[in-house]
């Protein structure tokens, strides 16, 4: 859910394509489907910056201190110049690649250290007018939005939409979705207003439009203003009450309270992951109008898949927390960490269970959800009992595909409405016309 | 950045506190309200470059004081054999990193608070100069038009 802010953007320019990629695609499985691939693609890219020092070539900039990407840089700029290689090219270089081998030598071992501004592009030392051009408006947009995160949100939306137990309406479907992206982009922007010099010292996010000076601080407001509105309006009159009134407190959740609490105490990790759990329930609810055990469920089983995920992120992210004066459990209560992130694998495996008790799905998902959820909690125990860099990372990697798979374990093993209807317990309806399928 | 230039001009991350100085370009008719906006600006981004720069300073010392006590614990060199600096693992540095916040801990509180208001001033303010150039611009279309 909203949790999963904490990846970075690719590029600019691969963003779009994947957006738009996601949102053709029809129905909730291959939205599952196209979800995990996506993940995976953007993950490995990610996680490689982040846990080995190895960078991919980026289209912005290049972080790296070894001899291949510095010889693809050169041949980026060979292109661009008609004249030959400078000298200044072959010294930069050479001063970047003793920069690095400095670097990697400094580095503990297991740890990541502080990048030196030395290792950066060489575009990136250079000073940048500060003036808005609208063709890198959308990119800038993209980024500030945290565009993938978004649609990752809108993705556990629409799971809690198809896992409501009422006929699909497209229409709610797509408005629900739209009002939900809105909502995450306006909460992203806000929080990258909230932290420019903390994004600055972190690794991480210091490539953010806000650090660079690419945006200005009001248009960034303008933006999430004009983006939560309409999308907070879209959810209120065009879904339901209810659902607009779970967006704009998951909104104010984010921005007003994880956000500042974030250098404050480690308890905003359960408010994130309180963040994170809303989106299905606001999908549950614009689908049926109401809050269900079953809304519960699904935002119950997305609050637990937080804690393993985010649990072994940090705990790759220990120094640049600790400087940055984040208080995360990873760094202050590391014990706490790997216990809680254990306590809600074996939590996932109960949710799971609770499910078909709830006539939300049949009792085949339990059961074909053991495994995954199992192969998590294994993972889970792991770091648990290591406390070490890669099982941090496999717990990690794991959650990327575990939670994708559950949902769609989840969907395929949907109590399915028309079984429901014979039993004479459908639920409360929706505002909408729904054109219901029946029986002769 | 270049003399003719009529944008402010941002520059590579800082050494030390790893925050992009800006360079504000100052226009001749400056209204009153500009200068209190990019006075603030200013003010601003020495304090932000003040405390980061102090800060991470304090991060590497503290680090270096931390490995150099901890190796010398151990009986070990700062530098081995082959003459690479010896490092601690990821769970020694832990015990480090801790520490570091904790004791940091009511120092950034009180920046957070600096930060959070001084965001919030500098936001409006440009609000209010944009708001203000706007009504400015459309009077000039509205002269240029009768």
């Amino acid at each position: 859910g909203l949790f999963v802010w904490r990846l970075r953007n690719a590029g600019a320019r691969q963003i779009p394509c994947r957006f738009v990629h996601l949102y053709h695609v029809a129905s909730n499985r291959l939205i599952t489907f196209q979800y995990f691939n996506f993940l995976k693609r953007m993950y490995v890219t990610q996680c490689n910056k982040d846990l080995s020092q190895r960078a991919k070539p980026k289209p912005d900039s290049i972080v790296s201190p070894f001899h291949e990407l510095q010889q693809l840089d050169q041949e980026k700029k060979d292109v661009h110049r008609i004249s030959s290689v400078s000298p200044v090219h072959q010294s930069w270089s050479e001063m970047s690649s003793r920069n690095g081998l400095r670097e990697m030598k400094s580095a503990s071992e297991t740890e990541d250290s502080v990048i030196p501004v030395g290792a950066e592009s060489k575009e990136d030392r250079q000073w940048k007018e500060m003036k808005l051009r609208l063709d890198d408006l959308p990119g800038i947009l993209a980024r500030l939005s945290k565009i993938k995160l978004t649609a990752l949100v809108v993705s556990t939306a629409s799971a809690g939409f198809a896992m409501a137990p009422v006929p699909f309406e497209l229409t709610c479907f797509l408005l629900a979705s739209l009002g939900t992206g809105l909502a995450s982009c306006a909460a992203n922007s806000i929080n990258q207003f909230f932290e420019v010099p903390f994004d600055s010292n972190m690794n991480r996010t210091k490539n953010r439009p806000l650090v660079r000076g690419q945006i200005s601080p009001l248009l960034a407001v303008c933006f999430a203003a004009s983006c939560g509105i309409p999308g907070i309006a879209l959810l209120t009159l065009g879904v339901n009450p209810l659902t607009g009134a779970l967006g704009a407190f998951n909104i104010f959740l984010y921005t007003c309270c994880y956000t500042p609490l974030k250098r404050m105490s480690i308890a905003n990790t359960w408010v994130g992951a309180v963040v994170g759990a809303i989106p299905p329930i606001m999908g549950w609810t614009a689908a049926t109008g109401s809050l269900d055990a079953g809304a519960l469920l699904l935002g119950g089983i997305l609050y637990s898949w937080q804690f393993p995920h985010f649990n072994a992120l940090s705990w790759g992210l220990r120094e640049d927390y600790s400087r940055g004066g984040y208080c995360m459990m990873s760094v202050t209560h590391p014990g706490l960490c790997r216990r809680v992130a254990l306590r809600h694998c074996l939590a996932l495996i109960g949710l799971s269970t609770v499910a078909p008790v709830l006539n939300i799905t049949t009792w085949t998902f339990p059961v074909i959800s053991l495994p995954i959820n199992l192969y998590i909690s294994y993972l889970g125990f792991r770091f648990y009992r290591d406390a070490d860099r890669s099982s941090s990372r496999k717990l990690f990697f794991c959650s990327l595909w575990h939670l994708p798979m559950l949902l769609l374990v989840m969907f395929t093993c949907k109590k399915s409405v028309l079984e429901k209807e014979d039993k004479g317990d459908l639920p409360g309806g929706s505002h909408e016309m729904a054109m219901e399928i029946r029986l002769p | 950045p270049p003399a003719h230039s009529h944008s402010d001009w941002i520059g590579p991350p800082d050494k030390h506190s790893n925050l992009r100085p800006v360079i504000f370009y100052v226009p001749p008719e400056e209204s009153a309200l500009e200068r209190r906006l990019r006075e603030a600006r200013q003010e601003a981004q020495a304090s932000n470059q003040r405390f980061w720069a102090r800060h991470n300073r304090a991060f590497r010392q503290e680090k270096e004081e931390f490995i150099y006590s901890r190796l010398k614990a151990k009986g070990l060199e700062m530098r081995d054999e082959s003459g690479q600096k010896a490092t601690l693992n990821a769970e020694e540095m832990a015990d480090f990193y801790k520490d570091f916040l904790s004791k940091n801990l009511k120092k950034h509180l009180q920046y957070n608070r600096d930060w959070y208001k001084r965001n919030f001033r500098i936001t409006f303010l440009m609000g209010q100069v944009a708001l203000v150039r706007a009504l400015r611009w459309l009077r000039r279309r509205k002269k240029n038009v009768e």
